[in-house]
């Protein structure tokens, strides 16, 4: 076992939390190699992305319960970084392979995570297809970004189209080395957990309406029974229409619910 | 090892890391999230293993569990084990994440105003 070049580690002096800091909370940038995963943690995050790695057995089963840290045994590698949130939240960021063998691990790493983003490299959306679908099948609520190298080949809704990804789940376009960029998709995800989870809410408080809380699918009928409450927000509470347009019906009800 | 690290790490060999962990394999069932930040409440003692006494300097601030595993260059498992030890005995305390998925596996509204608001701030 040579020792790995990339893991070297700067021995410079680390930034420490405030001693306030009571609260982390997770975001998981899932990508295959090369994508730009830790390029995107590392443009977002307030420390230089660390590496780490968590150790599992080749059955998949976590760690050998006979004690061996040995032969059976094999080692998955994993970025992070972190924004400090306010005096007590922290959020912790991390780039994730989306190769096959990590996902025996996600339960284990990253339950409870609000939710990831998928990075997607037009180029290889193949690699791409895993992920999602591992997701999908975990609950994970996602977002897919495609990190756009300069010379967009294809539009979005191509690039949906090749995912077969469905119309409620966002597709962004970013730049994973720019800041503003990379925070507009931390930020697209952050709307559409709070769309999901509005549109949840409001299906218990109208619980009693057949129909409204039961579709939240993007091309369920929005018609007269959802109507009322989207149009019951003024104007000025809509958010920025960055996403695609089925969201804002949900969009919209998240807000009225919102004191 | 050719290189003789300073440091126990991920290129030892499995001898190494069963020594450090004296053994052991697990740290007792989700006693520690990813996140769980570590906060040392008392300085290292001579005599302490090494990898104690390093946790305990490097969480005279809140320290993630996965900061403590990236800084000490050792699997997440392993560093929950060394952990373990430190909260048992009382050297450690832990900050364990407030957030739990509800059954839709969404967080409160709260939490993601919150989220957006320090995002924004970025």
């Amino acid at each position: 076992m040579a020792s790995n070049g990339s893991d070297v580690r700067p021995a410079g002096p680390r930034t420490p939390l405030r001693a306030t800091a009571d609260n982390a909370l997770k975001i998981v940038v899932v990508g295959g190699f090369g994508v730009g995963k830790t390029t995107l943690v590392g443009s977002v995050s307030e420390i230089r992305p660390l590496n780490t790695e968590e150790v599992m057995t080749k059955a998949g089963e976590g760690i050998d319960p006979a004690g061996a840290w040995g032969k059976r045994s094999t080692t998955v590698a994993f970025d992070f970084g972190r924004i400090t949130l306010s005096e007590r939240q922290v959020l912790y960021l991390f780039g994730a392979p989306g190769q096959e063998r990590f996902w025996f691990l996600w339960d284990r790493l990253f339950s409870g995570a609000l939710g990831a983003v998928v990075l997607v490299d037009t180029r290889r959306l193949e690699d791409s297809w895993y992920a999602i679908d591992r997701l999908e099948h975990h609950g994970t609520p996602f977002i897919v970004a495609r990190n756009n190298f300069g010379e967009p080949g294809h539009t979005l809704e191509q690039v949906r189209e090749a995912l077969d990804l469905p119309a409620e789940v966002p597709l962004v376009d970013c730049d994973a080395r720019d800041r503003e960029s990379g925070k507009r998709v931390l930020i697209a995800l952050v709307h559409h957990l709070a769309a999901l989870a509005g549109a949840d809410e409001a299906a218990l408080s109208v619980g009693a309406v057949p129909g409204v809380g039961a579709v939240p699918g993007a091309d369920a009928a929005p018609g007269t029974e959802a109507a009322p409450g989207v149009g019951a927000v003024p104007a000025s509470q809509v958010p920025p229409a960055e996403e695609p347009a089925p969201e804002e019906a949900r969009t919209a009800i998240y807000e009225e619910s919102t004191p | 090892m050719n290189a003789g690290p300073v440091l126990p790490g991920r290129d030892d060999d499995p001898d190494r890391l069963y020594t450090i962990t004296r053994g052991r394999s697990r740290a007792p069932e989700n006693a520690f999230d990813l996140v769980t930040l570590i906060v040392a409440e008392r300085p290292p003692v001579p005599g302490m293993q090494s990898e104690h006494a390093r946790i305990l300097r490097m969480c005279e601030a809140p320290t993630a569990v996965v900061e403590v595993a990236a800084e000490l260059a050792l699997p997440v498992s392993v560093v929950k084990i060394l952990l373990a030890d430190l909260l048992e005995s009382g050297a450690v305390t832990a900050r364990h994440p407030r957030f739990a998925p509800n059954k839709a596996r969404l967080p409160d509204l709260d939490t993601l105003k919150q989220v957006l608001h320090g995002l924004q701030r970025l």
